[in-house]
């Protein structure tokens, strides 16, 4: 379980999150939502261990994570951001095997077992055609599903995802949500993934986080719908919102 | 693109390297076949005068010709894969104008103030590393608060530029003779080592290559940038600095002894990253040492041919190949 206590984050003197406390629990698929610029990277780089300037403390299973070493912490929490690399000569099973870096020793050396797991990754995201093509001949969805295998192949408890939908076309973003949702459920992971399509956050997750007026709610899916934080966040387009939450009520 | 096998390209490099390192001990003003090289070194049937002139006067310049190259090469694959930008290279954290700061004070500078210049055993060369050496420590300190490695580039960038300006000063106020002396430096030599400073050379880059080769799996990690480097278990700061020293002992020793050559350590990266097709630092490493070393000895032979300095040498080498690189892949990445 991730716990965030009393916690505040922002630039300067500018709170993106003030005094947030809540909870993700085990075996879920979080999506985290909220307008342009509210704090969703930053609170997502804060939990991985990459923005260690917050007060307040975040917790996995009632370790604070700043106590914990990064390599370390790299056997708990694992990362997908939005570049996408594009190295020449870089082959998608290379990419994928580095997420096996937590595991190997001083040389990175691969052991078969480090093997099978990431070919079950390529495979998880029905990658497995790709392994030998090089980064720079992906397309920006493929290159996406390769940075989430590699993920998968860092074997961790808890995988955090910054925007994984962007770049990516109806079905595959519905097809990767379905992934992730399955690998929570399956594997007893915590996945926490913010997006700015509401249609996907609300279908595919257990849990909505969202982050509004430097506040951050966490609720299930049908809470959230009931509760009117999505519409006070999303004024503007009004009549298609209440189609859509309509809609995934039924 | 298919891959070479990897053994058979690194026999072919190791032969190419021995191969060419007999031809440069052959190579020069006197030119001697390479079976009497061969028995000059393993013993055989050779004559005196031969035997002096491969082992006393080549053989010191073919070995800092073969380290120089692997060390500038390494380092600056090192550099590049760090910084994430191709056209980096050994110099870009200003090592060399550390070194050329040290030079100039040594050269330029203590002639200013009414002394003849000191006469130290390492006089140069240990001028020019403690020049290296302080930028080293200054970047070093500075990237200790320093998160953002673009910054760290930058600051490189405008220190070697601020040196390069204490240095014009220097120049400006100089006498003819040492000027040209200051200039001669910075066109570089194999050839000014001398039997006593190997003994400092040759430990100082083996170490150096050593702590490469513990760079391996960090630069690995950052091919795909810092974030995903640290959240896969990165120490970043043990990295960066075990990146920073490796370096310096690489390049500034070679450009504390054969001055700043130029090209080298750029060119011969990318050229591994297409021989190999290859982006893995366990294979990149070795092979960049080989390339780097092969180059730079082609290097020497064609400047004792031609009578040229090396610099001039590398970079007419090292242009053209970037040049090609640039335009068979239309894109160059690190």
């Amino acid at each position: 379980m991730i716990e965030l206590k009393n916690f505040s984050i922002g630039f300067g003197n500018r709170y993106l999150l003030e005094n947030v406390s809540t909870c993700f629990n085990n075996a879920s698929l979080s999506a985290l939502i909220g307008r342009n610029g509210c704090g969703k990277s930053t609170l997502l780089k804060a939990i991985s261990g990459l923005n260690d300037h917050y007060s307040g403390n975040i917790t996995v299973d009632g370790v604070d994570i700043k106590r914990i070493p990064k390599h370390k912490l790299s056997h708990i929490i694992a990362f997908v951001n939005t570049t996408r690399p594009r190295i020449i000569n870089l082959r998608c099973n290379e990419v994928v095997a580095l997420g096996r870096a937590p595991h190997t020793g001083w040389m990175g050396r691969m052991s078969q077992k480090d093997k099978n797991i990431v070919f079950e990754a390529l495979n998880s995201v029905g990658m497995d055609d790709y392994a030998e093509r090089t980064m720079d001949s992906l397309s920006d969805g493929e290159s996406q599903k390769i940075m989430i295998a590699r993920a998968i192949a860092q074997d961790t408890p808890i995988i955090i995802l910054d925007e994984p939908t962007s770049f990516l076309d109806l079905p595959t973003r519905f097809e990767l949500a379905n992934l992730l949702h399955n690998l929570a459920h399956t594997k007893n992971k915590i996945i926490i993934f913010s997006t700015h399509e509401l249609d996907i956050a609300l279908e595919m997750s257990d849990y909505i986080a969202l982050i509004a007026d430097k506040n951050l709610y966490c609720d299930t899916v049908s809470g959230m719908i009931e509760s009117d934080h999505i519409q006070k966040l999303f004024k503007f387009p009004g009549e298609y919102l209440q189609k859509l939450l309509s809609a995934i009520k039924k | 693109m298919r891959r070479p096998g990897t053994l058979i390209l690194f026999l072919l490099l190791s032969f190419l390297t021995i191969f060419l390192f007999l031809i440069d001990l052959g190579v020069g003003s006197v030119s001697i076949p390479l079976n009497e090289v061969w028995n000059a070194i393993f013993g055989g049937d050779v004559s005196i005068v031969n035997r002096q002139i491969i082992l006393d006067i080549r053989l010191n310049k073919a070995i800092v010709a073969l380290l120089a190259g692997a060390a500038l090469s390494v380092s600056g694959l090192q550099m590049q894969t760090l910084f994430k930008n191709p056209l980096a290279g050994p110099y870009v954290l200003g090592i060399s104008s550390g070194a050329s700061l040290g030079v100039a004070v040594f050269i330029l500078g203590i002639p200013l103030f009414g002394a003849s210049g000191i006469d130290l055993p390492f006089g140069l060369a240990g001028a020019a590393w403690a020049g290296a050496a302080i930028i080293l420590i200054f970047i070093g300190i500075m990237s200790q608060r320093i998160k953002d490695i673009m910054v760290i580039l930058i600051l490189g960038m405008m220190f070697s530029s601020g040196v390069s300006a204490i240095v014009q000063i220097l120049q400006y106020l100089s006498h003819d003779e040492a000027l040209k002396s200051y200039v001669i430096w910075t066109m570089g030599s194999l050839g000014e080592v001398t039997g006593r400073q190997l003994i400092v050379l040759v430990p100082a880059v083996l170490i150096g290559l050593a702590l490469a080769i513990f760079t391996i799996k960090p630069l690995n990690l950052l091919l795909l940038g810092e974030d995903y480097a640290v959240t896969m278990g990165l120490n970043i700061k043990i990295s960066r600095n075990l990146l920073f020293l490796s370096t310096t002992l690489l390049a500034g020793t070679v450009t504390a002894f054969c001055g700043p050559i130029g090209f080298i350590g750029m060119a011969m990266p990318h050229i591994t990253r297409m021989i190999t097709s290859n982006s893995d630092h366990k294979i990149l490493i070795p092979a960049t040492i080989l390339t780097g070393a092969i180059t730079l000895i082609i290097s020497d032979i064609i400047s004792k041919l031609l009578v040229l300095p090396i610099n001039a040498v590398t970079a007419l080498i090292g242009i053209p190949v970037i040049v090609i690189v640039v335009l068979r892949n239309k894109a160059i990445t690190v």
